[in-house]
């Protein structure tokens, strides 16, 4: 084999969360509250378009999940198969081009000549000027061909990528008209327009119009990049363009696997405090009030410090750098669903107390249905709402404030990619004369188009599932901005 | 009203018990002072004096919780849960790892620290609680989505791209003010006026959105028509009397992080070079001095703690209908 697959911990948690999401999915069309609250999330052309977006990020991270150590070439008179310390991903391996064809230092998106003056030799004379760069336009014999070159390139990269939308907008139609048992040109102008609001259609208009703005962004991104450095270079040459691919799956990671921790303890002792009651309630109550009266950012530092003291002093525990930055970033998850528990622990506990008191589940307990089983079977799935919109909720939180976390200093190991190290390590270029707006561009789009979906996804949701309840936009990390 | 305040402060005590119990868990026993002095000294190679001198010399090197050899009450009081935990009941923070002392750092970093976080309060709550009420007169209209759409967008929008932005636009490119700094007295003003515009506009989104929903809650009871049906204009009845009436979901936000305002900002004092409490936090956190870290998450234990006594009393205030009892 030319590889050998690695799992880092991260990958096989995050796995393990689409398979749960998947399980989800399908509980939720065997129950018919859940289809119908999802059903209203779909009619949405918001809520469906963000959920897109969301998709393809989702993607992009999954895609960077599936790690490899590649083979390195053999030794003269060894026959033993070495693999190389680097680990690798099924990104790294589609996006090569970017992530190898690095240049000396900075450069501005899709240029064509090195930021910084150098000395080179002209006709054997010694001058100074831009050199031009190892791979952004290195294939132009004259540069002043650079416009026309993108313009080209910009309308390939538009047309299959449209093309490719029109494939996938074709089969995914087809299978409508074949699930729905309708005529194929029926179904697209049912897809298309969408009829009245008493038929409530989803709103797939909205999912393929993102769908193509999304295709056509990704193609002509796709056609500039094999050629181009399309966010342009960061300080040591690297594509600004790859390293905000990267920082993705960070950013899901820290979203999604904080709520491993927060789930289980949210949960389980908010419906004990709230279903037993007495000396339960009283030390769960004193277990949360502590947590909650830290400043959440001081206890997610001093969790921090210490565990960079642990890592730092057993270095022996991790094989290769990419296993320990992992380790740090589990421990950072686990960290932030530490400290961000309480808020829906409480929640949770509120609402078993409304519920306990109600007339089914007296009845269950006059049956001599035992505590946990009412807890389990009637109590629990009256409270899924509220978790499901909690989560969708904080996501957003948690990948602003792995950002604010990373800047300071206590967030994911600085060899990581996040959003974070990258806007910490662009912080210091808009004061550079001419200005270097690259890396600081790219990580705020990138973050703020995630960032808003998520945002726009969760209202939906949390309209869908409980419009009465208030919900306020909690963040985790209270006081950093404010 | 003063048994009441009387049983909350009793109240508090287990709680700050509480955590000064998870700090001296995280600072002590996660790890040991061996593996804190070892990695302060920074190199692999140190001897084992070098680490039982730095305990020394910072009162690291006395036993835990129970100190069998020191005579009488000194058993329990000559340990290091007593000296660096249990003394900061006292408000006594010791030294911090590089010497200094803390008690005196945080008296002389509080003044900067206010001086940027009230000017943020007021002004930030006067223009979220307008900016909401303007939203609620617009309601049902392209402006009011518009606004709406705005917050969405402001909150999606990290911390860090308000203060990097508004550094970049406004000191460098407008040349309005400096970039950073801080001096003592009246001249502070030119150093404070952008960190308070940044943090203001950056807390707009998120706030403005959530006071939106509480003012269209109360739009449609019978109070306002009333007070409609009385002739009033609209501006009049939502200044008057929503906001009055909406009053109490706002200061369970606000009146908790009033005694914050002391612990300063984190990010606005460390990117503006401002030598409040909240720099001296992130200073303490990158040269990984947990003394000051400590000491700052019991100050901000209290901190809290006396944010949610405030919230209590303020409710009887504003709301004759609550009784504390």
């Amino acid at each position: 084999m030319d590889f050998k697959p690695l799992l880092l911990w991260s990958d096989i948690l995050l796995w393990a969360m689409v398979a749960g999401c998947i399980a989800l999915a399908v509980y939720c069309r065997r129950q018919d509250y859940l289809r119908r609250a999802w059903r209203r999330v779909g009619e949405s052309g918001v809520a469906m378009a963000s959920a897109t977006i969301l998709a393809a990020f989702v993607s992009v991270g999954l895609l960077d999940s599936l790690h490899y150590q590649p083979r390195l070439p053999a030794q003269e008179g060894s026959s033993e198969v070495q693999y190389a310390p680097e680990v690798l991903s099924v990104l790294d391996a589609l996006v090569a081009d970017l992530r190898l064809n690095k240049e000396k230092t900075y450069s501005a998106p899709l240029a064509t000549h090195a930021f910084a003056k150098e000395t080179m030799e002209r006709d054997g004379l010694q001058t100074r000027d831009y050199p031009r760069l190892k791979w952004g336009g290195a294939h132009l014999d004259d540069v002043a061909g650079r416009d026309s070159d993108l313009a080209r390139r910009a309308a390939s990269g538009a047309f299959y990528g449209l093309l490719l939308w029109a494939a996938v907008v074709g089969v995914a139609v087809g299978w409508m008209a074949l699930a729905r048992g309708a005529p194929y040109g029926a179904t697209c102008r049912t897809v298309w327009r969408p009829g009245t609001a008493a038929t409530r259609p989803i709103a797939w208009r909205a999912v393929f119009a993102t769908l193509a703005v999304l295709s056509v962004i990704g193609g002509i991104t796709a056609a500039w990049s094999a050629g181009y450095h399309v966010f342009g270079t960061d300080k040591v040459g690297q594509d600004v363009l790859y390293l905000s691919l990267k920082s993705v799956r960070t950013a899901l990671l820290i979203g999604t696997l904080t709520t491993l921790v927060t789930l289980p303890l949210a949960v389980a002792l908010g419906l004990i405090a709230g279903f037993r009651g007495g000396w339960w309630d009283d030390a769960i109550q004193y277990l949360y009030t502590v947590l909650n009266s830290i400043p959440g950012v001081l206890l997610i530092a001093a969790m921090v410090l210490m565990m960079q003291v642990v890592i730092d002093t057993h270095p022996e525990w991790f094989e290769t750098a990419a296993e320990r930055a992992d380790a740090r970033l589990l421990a950072l998850c686990f960290i932030l669903g530490l400290t961000s528990w309480t808020g829906l622990c409480r929640l949770l506990r509120a609402e078993t107390l409304k519920l306990r008191e109600l007339d089914y589940v007296q009845a269950a307990r006059a049956f001599g249905v035992g505590d946990a089983r009412i807890m389990a079977r009637h109590i629990l799935p009256n409270l899924m709402h509220i978790v499901l919109i909690a989560l969708v909720m904080d996501f957003s939180g948690l990948v602003l404030s792995e950002a604010v976390l990373s800047y300071i200093g206590i967030g994911v190991d600085s060899s990581m990619n996040s959003f974070g190290t990258m806007i910490n390590a662009a912080r210091l270029e808009l004061s550079r004369e001419p200005v270097v707006w690259w890396s600081l561009a790219a990580a705020f789009v990138l973050m703020l188009a995630l960032v808003l979906a998520a945002n726009l996804f969760a209202d939906a949701v949390r309209d869908a599932f409980d419009p009465r309840f208030q919900w306020r936009a909690r963040r985790i990390v209270k006081n950093v901005t404010a | 009203m003063i048994a009441y305040i009387i049983r909350r402060l009793l109240y508090a005590i287990p709680i700050l018990i509480g955590v000064n119990l998870i700090t001296f868990l995280l600072f002590f026993v996660v790890n040991s002072p061996d593996d804190i002095a070892r990695m302060q000294l920074g190199a692999k190679r140190v001897t084992p004096e070098a680490i039982e001198k730095w305990k020394a010399e910072r009162g690291y090197d006395k036993p835990m919780v129970w100190n069998a050899a020191a005579p009488g009450v000194a058993k329990a009081t000559d340990t290091i849960l007593f000296d660096k935990s249990v003394r900061m009941f006292a408000l006594d923070f010791g030294r911090a790892d590089d010497g200094r002392d803390i008690a005196l750092e945080i008296r002389s970093r509080m003044g900067p620290s206010l001086a940027i976080a009230i000017p943020t309060f007021i002004l930030g709550l006067f223009v979220t609680v307008s900016f909401a009420l303007l939203l609620v007169f617009f309601r049902n209209t392209a402006l009011d989505v518009g606004g709406v759409v705005l917050c969405v967008a402001a909150m999606s929008i990290s911390g860090l791209f308000y203060i990097i932005g508004g550094q970049y636009l406004v000191s460098k490119v407008w040349n309005l003010v400096p970039i950073s700094g801080y001096a003592p007295g009246l001249d502070a003003g030119k150093f404070l006026i952008l960190p308070v515009l940044i943090s203001v506009v950056g807390g707009i989104g998120a706030s403005a959105r959530w006071y939106r929903t509480l003012f269209l809650e109360e739009i449609n009871k019978d109070y306002v028509r009333t007070a409609r049906a009385k002739g009033l204009s609209e501006l009049r009845v939502l200044f008057r009397h929503v906001l009055k009436n909406a009053m109490i979901p706002i200061l369970t936000g606000v009146v908790v992080v009033i005694p914050l305002l002391f612990m300063g900002s984190l990010l606005l004092e460390s990117f503006f070079g401002i030598p409040g409490l909240g720099s001296y936090t992130i200073d303490a956190i990158g040269s990984q001095d947990f003394a000051v870290v400590r000491s700052m998450v019991f100050i901000g234990s209290v901190l809290y703690i006396v944010g949610l006594l405030l919230t209590d009393i303020s409710y009887t205030l504003v709301d004759p209908r609550v009784r504390l009892n």
